[in-house]
């Protein structure tokens, strides 16, 4: 059971890269797809890996990705106090999918 | 041929944990891809979380450039101010409402040419404000020309045949000038950055954090020095963690090592207290507190 | 005018009569109205202002702090009024000329605060002894863009007292940066000022924004233009930018915005002229000549009016009390009654503009000028009323 799970807001994303080259366990890539600006985001090519650091959570500068503990059902693990519940409407966070089509 | 990415798909269970201190309305930002501001604002941020810092006594004051639109990005009272102006603007919010935690979230260009002389001053006075400098080498928003904090050697718009004009070590001048907090980080070391600005909080009087910060746009284009994950790799490679390193000795160049670290970090008694404790000494029973100021 | 009228806070209030000069008079006058909060850059002949509320804060409560220079001052007031004091700055012309931009931030953030220019003679280093009224256009029109700003022009150590209060009344009702353009005369001038018991001296409030922070928009106009307010550290988690901003106060480069957000500026100051309009009026009923002066000018023209009437000739005066926003409907009535408006004045040449523009060729308009450093000699400005009076 992987550890950890990763989410992105794809539209946020500018394809800077960071999160795939600092990702210590190498569970993201690129995807070749794009994001309607057109940028590349990256997505989930080793899902059983993630520790959910959220090193690729910290090093984004477009706040467009984060990774978070799981418990082994896979739910997310309970964050710290300082974690709201249900912040910021409007915005949800999307679990990065392979594109349709994925990487050609 | 790809895709245009399927985004229908929720997890509303996994929050990113800054997403509170986020102006989410306002995002994605004006900035590059591969610029590091985002990065430094995503430590400020977790920051703020970790230390569990009273969120609403927290006011963030920028100056003008690239990191100037900082104050336009997060959900706090922000103020984006005039050119060089954000630390004296800071310093009368300070003042005026000493309960106020008071961040400075600027540029190099901003912070250190134009508003050189207010640097050194709060450092002088040791007005209690929280600086953070993300240092990026040059002026990227009117489109790379030389800043104080250029390296030598590097080409810039306005020198255009190479820099020759020496640089600003940033933080030996604020340690001369009095800080009494002062670290340097890149935007590899997200981690130490937050920290960093943690330690800072706890400080009572001025401290500067400088933030080494990828310009793929602006400053690495034109140097050939690649984008912004290249200059990731660079800090990675190059940067040597020195605490406690005489700040004399951790000035850049353009491709050489990174001192990073803490360099200063000491106790001196800041602006108000100084000010208080003298109008006490002199004034006596004549002396009145400053009360709440809000005048609604 | 929504907000309702507070009675001074008597800390602040130095009641009694004195013998004291401008500058000491236009600091009690800020403390009087509130201010607690002054940022300042030493600079002749305007300095004694600050030095006296250095001196006198400490002991009502509040804080005084000398910046590294002008850019710094009149940016540090601005954050002390968002944090939620009423502060000032004071200044003369060399500095005045470095806080322009300062001016039109606090015009674009709607930020309520008040510049004194204590003139002095110019360009550059000029005559810092000496007096001049030359920053008049200078403090309508110095920063870049297109803005309002208020102008109040004391003739007297009383009136320092008094308009200062008054500046900041105007500052607070109308969210804008009030001038207080004093010259070295009236600055260094000292006579008798009398400061009224506390519970006679009315004062306008912050307009503080009573709304839900969920309600709240910083730059959302009311009826009367004017946003409402709030300060750091209440929660409200609000933006301020000089960029073009909407009501929420974050920035937005659009054509629309900017079209709204610059006419409301400007049109939140001019509805209201005539509401802020303050003069001294003397024999206009009649007149055929009008002498229009302000400042110390207003009082060596006195002495050339008087004269001239000893010569049977019909002259009235109107001295501005307020400058800008300029009165232009006050002189477009009396244009059409009068043969001609004379307006000494220390520079060469500016509010005379003014004056000859609103009188719209119904009337002549005859400039006295002087290039500063002294007074007119009420001669030179007897000798235009004469000319004029033909």
């Amino acid at each position: 059971m992987p550890k950890g799970r990763v989410s992105i807001v794809v539209e946020r994303c500018k394809a800077c890269g960071f999160c795939v080259e600092f990702c210590p366990s190498h569970v993201l890539a690129l995807s070749s797809a794009f994001n309607s600006k057109g940028y590349h985001p990256p997505h989930v090519v080793h899902p059983e890996k993630c520790s959910g650091c959220d090193l690729c959570g910290m090093y984004c500068p477009d706040f467009a990705i984060c990774a978070t503990k799981v418990d082994p059902a896979g739910h997310p693990a309970a964050r710290t106090a300082a974690q709201p519940a249900g912040q910021a409407a409007g915005q949800t966070m999307k679990k990065a999918t392979p594109a349709k089509g994925g990487s050609k | 041929m790809s895709d245009i990415l399927n985004t229908d798909i929720l997890d509303t269970d996994i929050v990113n944990p800054v997403e509170p201190i986020l102006r989410s309305d306002r995002i994605p930002h004006i900035w590059c891809p591969g610029c590091g501001i985002g990065t430094t604002v995503n430590s400020f941020a977790r920051a703020l979380v970790d230390s569990n810092i009273d969120l609403g006594s927290l006011a963030l004051v920028s100056g003008i450039g690239c990191t100037g639109r900082v104050a336009g990005y997060v959900k706090l009272d922000s103020f984006h101010t005039t050119h060089g102006r954000a630390i004296p603007f800071a310093t009368g919010l300070k003042l005026a409402n000493p309960k106020l935690n008071v961040v400075v979230y600027s540029g190099d260009g901003d912070l250190s040419a134009i508003g050189g002389n207010h640097l050194i001053h709060a450092a002088r006075r040791n007005i209690d404000l929280k600086v953070i400098c993300v240092n990026n080498l040059i002026y990227a928003m009117t489109g790379g020309q030389t800043a104080p904090t250029t390296p030598d050697h590097s080409t810039t718009s306005t020198n255009p045949y190479g820099v020759f004009e020496p640089s600003f070590n940033l933080p030996h001048l604020v340690e001369a000038a009095g800080a009494v907090y002062v670290a340097r980080w890149t935007t590899f070391h997200v981690r130490q950055l937050s920290r960093s600005i943690s330690e800072a909080f706890k400080k009572k009087g001025f401290s500067f954090i400088e933030v080494i910060s990828p310009c793929p746009t602006l400053y690495q284009r034109r140097n050939k020095m690649g984008d912004g994950l290249d200059a990731m790799k660079y800090y990675k490679e190059k940067s040597k963690v020195r605490h406690g390193a005489p700040t004399g000795e951790v000035g850049l160049t353009m491709t050489g090592e990174i001192i990073v670290g803490k360099f200063v970090d000491r106790d001196r008694p800041d602006y108000e207290t100084m000010m208080r404790s003298q109008f006490r000494e002199s004034l006596g029973e004549r002396f009145v507190e400053q009360t709440e100021m809000v005048c609604s | 005018m929504k907000t309702g009228l507070q009675k001074a806070d008597p800390r602040g209030v130095l009641t009694g009569v004195h013998f004291m000069d401008g500058d000491h008079a236009c600091c009690e006058g800020a403390l009087a109205a509130g201010s607690r909060f002054a940022a300042g850059y030493p600079i002749t002949p305007s300095t004694e202002v600050v030095e006296r509320f250095a001196s006198r804060v400490p002991t009502v409560g509040g804080t005084f702090i000398q910046m590294e220079d002008e850019l710094a001052a009149s940016i540090t007031l601005q954050g002390a009024v968002w944090g939620g004091a009423k502060a000032f700055t004071v200044t003369s012309g060399p500095g005045f000329s470095l806080m322009m931009e300062h001016i039109g931030y606090a015009a674009m953030t709607e930020t309520p605060c008040v510049f004194v220019d204590v003139q002095r003679g110019g360009p550059s280093t000029g005559l810092p002894t000496l007096p001049a009224q030359a920053d008049m256009m200078q403090a309508k029109w110095g920063s870049h863009g297109d803005y309002e700003i208020i102008a109040l022009c004391p003739n007297s150590p009383q009136e320092c007292f008094d308009l200062t209060i008054k500046a900041f009344n105007l500052a607070e009702e109308f969210r804008v940066p009030v001038m207080f353009m004093m010259d070295e005369c009236v600055g260094h001038m000292s006579e008798k000022v009398v400061i009224p018991p506390a519970d006679q001296i009315e004062v306008v409030p912050r307009r503080h924004t009573h709304k839900s922070i969920e309600d709240y928009l910083p730059y959302g106009a009311n009826g009367d233009q004017v946003p409402e307010m709030a300060h750091a550290g209440e929660g409200y988690n609000f933006h301020v930018t000089g960029l073009t901003h909407d009501e929420r106060g974050y920035p937005n480069m659009t054509l629309p915005v900017q079209d709204k957000l610059v006419r409301r500026l400007q049109s939140k100051i001019r509805d209201a002229a005539d509401r802020i309009a303050m003069f001294e009026e003397e024999q206009l009923d009649g007149a055929d000549v009008i002498v229009v002066s302000y400042g110390i000018t207003s009082r060596v023209a006195q002495r050339a009016i008087e004269a001239a009437r000893e010569r049977g000739l019909r002259v009235g005066k109107l001295r501005l009390i307020t400058a800008w926003p300029f009165p232009d409907k006050k002189i477009r009535e009396l244009a059409a009654k009068t043969k001609a408006f004379v307006v000494p004045e220390l520079n060469l040449g500016q509010m005379v503009g003014e004056v000859e523009r609103a009188a719209a060729g119904q009337a002549k308009t005859f400039a006295v000028s002087h290039a500063g450093g002294g007074v007119h000699n009420p001669e030179d400005i007897l000798k235009v009323i004469v000319e004029a009076a033909r």
